[in-house]
């Protein structure tokens, strides 16, 4: 929470009230949080604490009851392509094989078709799926429809990456796949990420800042700076990293957490 | 020592389980089943009408009626061949389709984006939707005369709202997801109808075709009722007129053959036209 920075995300005291419910069970209630360039902000939380509200209030799909949203010195007042965004459930279009869904938000910006394609390409190659262009979408597995959907955020160059759970339907071994290749993009191409998740080890590796949440109300319990993804981008091994006792200590000390407050919710 | 007692029902009675490396030989595919129903009928049609149990003039024989396709194709039936009473009818359900197409998939798609359109229109189209054609057909009558205009006018009203409830249905199942997908990649109001909703509510709006061509079939009857002087369902009207009963038949399975041809061909689009509804995991 240092260092401003006039690029930054910025939400500032944010409420969220949805219509029907009582200010003790917000979906959101005085949330504050900023992420400066360069910082992979990662959220973690039981279901219901309003990690994915949140995410939906800087993706611009949602507006705070009380508190604002600014990134880079505006209000966000709606979805734009500066804040890309990957689904859960990929949230592809069927009827475009995959690189035309890569290519979707070049095409939405007016750029000539032979640029958006060679730009679509190389963004393919950062995932691994060149060799795919022309497949369609359901003839891809779960893990490769994901990296088609991370394609597509990246292709549209945002100055900010939403990911809400985005390996939450994948098996172990993909998931890990995907969690390096995450590391890998974040290196190569410098972007401010924000990462919704409710696994604890991913959370733990993947965070250069860890925000962990709590519900009824929705909000931020405890703030910690990380530097596991640091040592993977480093060229430590994953395996490496996450059998080492700090990272260990770390992920029980989170876990132990996230069970006070439970055990306080149900106290 | 006890006597063992425990019997395995399905055993005594010698029932067959299912073995995966020897299918029964003799399961007859369904589409074998169909052809053989239809082959059954025929013969049954057949066999009553050549012994004389049924006088031609209520059920002719499959032969007569076969007869009379050669006769019908080659010389005509009232002034005109089969071909060209086929085209005629062909020509009405085609361009009233087109027409329905192009105004029906427009008003869906914004009954289904704007609930004050749908307050508008949604009561203005279940109104008339009910009502059967024949109805409302003298009024097309007064209002259009009897030119070629009304007959394609009321096969368009029959066509035009399974296509418009199709289209306003698919626009409002609209996956959430995807919208906002395209929403948080710059897409605007109009590229969001343009890349998203319309492509996704495609699978329902060809439904809507199939549905709308069914029913549109099926007023090419009543529509051949105004003063026609070709089309199908004059030829069946003008043969009953005469009690030329094996025309009748003929144009009956004539009528039956093209609505199931165009059933096919419908189908075959959609799986052309939206792969994706078939091709899930």
């Amino acid at each position: 929470m240092s260092h401003p920075d006039a690029s930054s995300l910025i939400v500032e005291r944010v409420s969220v009230q949805y219509p029907g419910h009582t200010g003790h069970d917000a979906a959101l209630r005085d949330v504050s949080l900023q992420i400066n360039s360069g910082e992979l902000v990662v959220a973690l939380g039981p279901s219901g604490c309003g990690k994915t509200t949140l995410l939906n209030l800087i993706a611009g799909f949602l507006r705070p009851s009380q508190g604002r949203v600014l990134f880079e010195g505006q209000p966000v007042d709606g979805p734009a392509a500066s804040r890309g965004v990957v689904f859960q459930d990929n949230a592809l279009l069927p009827w475009l094989n995959v690189i035309d869904n890569v290519a979707l938000g070049l095409k939405l910006q007016g750029v000539p078709a032979a640029e958006r394609q060679a730009r679509a390409l190389a963004v393919l190659k950062e995932v691994d799926l060149d060799g795919f262009a022309s497949h369609r979408i359901w003839q891809l597995s779960g893990g490769m429809r994901q990296r088609v959907g991370l394609a597509r955020a990246l292709a549209a160059n945002p100055q900010l990456l939403l990911m809400d759970e985005p390996f939450a339907a994948l098996d172990a071994f993909t998931r890990e796949q995907m969690q390096e290749l995450v590391l890998k993009l974040w290196q190569q191409t410098g972007k401010r990420i924000l990462l919704i998740t409710h696994d604890i080890e991913e959370a733990v590796f993947l965070a250069s800042e860890l925000i962990l949440m709590s519900p009824r109300p929705g909000r931020i319990v405890s703030r910690i700076a990380l530097d596991f993804s640091r040592r993977y981008i480093a060229g430590e091994s994953a395996r490496a990293i996450k059998s080492d006792p700090a990272f260990i200590a770390t992920r029980e000390h989170v876990l132990a957490q996230v069970f006070a407050q439970r055990g306080r919710e149900f106290a | 020592m006890m006597e063992q007692t425990i019997k395995d029902p399905l055993l005594e009675r010698g029932f067959d389980l299912p073995h995966p490396a020897a299918p029964a030989r003799r399961q007859l595919t369904a589409w074998q089943i169909s052809v053989a129903t239809v082959a059954v009928l025929l013969a049954l049609w057949w066999s009553v009408t050549t012994i004389g149990v049924i006088q031609p003039l209520f059920l002719p024989s499959p032969v007569a009626v076969a007869h009379q396709f050669w006769i019908v194709t080659s010389h005509g039936f009232a002034d005109a061949t089969l071909w060209q009473h086929l085209a005629a009818s062909l020509t009405r359900i085609v361009l009233a389709l087109f027409a329905a197409i192009a105004f029906a998939v427009p008003v869906g798609i914004a009954i289904g984006l704007s609930p004050r359109i749908s307050a508008v229109l949604d009561p203005l189209i279940e109104f008339y939707r009910p009502v059967p054609p024949l109805a409302y057909l003298p009024l097309i009558v007064i209002w259009f005369g009897i030119g070629e205009l009304s007959k394609v006018l009321l096969i368009y009203l029959a066509i035009f709202a399974p296509i418009a409830i199709a289209t306003a249905a698919g626009v409002r199942s609209a996956d959430p997801a995807r919208v906002r997908a395209a929403q948080s990649l710059g897409a605007n109001r109009w590229q969001l109808v343009r890349y998203v909703i319309l492509p996704g509510a495609l699978p329902d709006i060809l439904t809507g075709v199939r549905i709308g061509l069914g029913t549109g079939w099926s007023t090419l009857v009543a529509a051949e009722l105004v003063a026609a002087t070709r089309g199908l369902g004059f030829m069946v009207q003008s043969a009953a007129q005469f009690l030329v009963t094996d025309v009748v038949v003929l144009g009956i399975v004539v009528i039956a053959v093209i609505a199931f041809a165009l059933e096919l061909g419908l189908r075959a689009m959609q799986r052309r036209l939206t792969p994706w509804m078939n091709a899930r995991h």
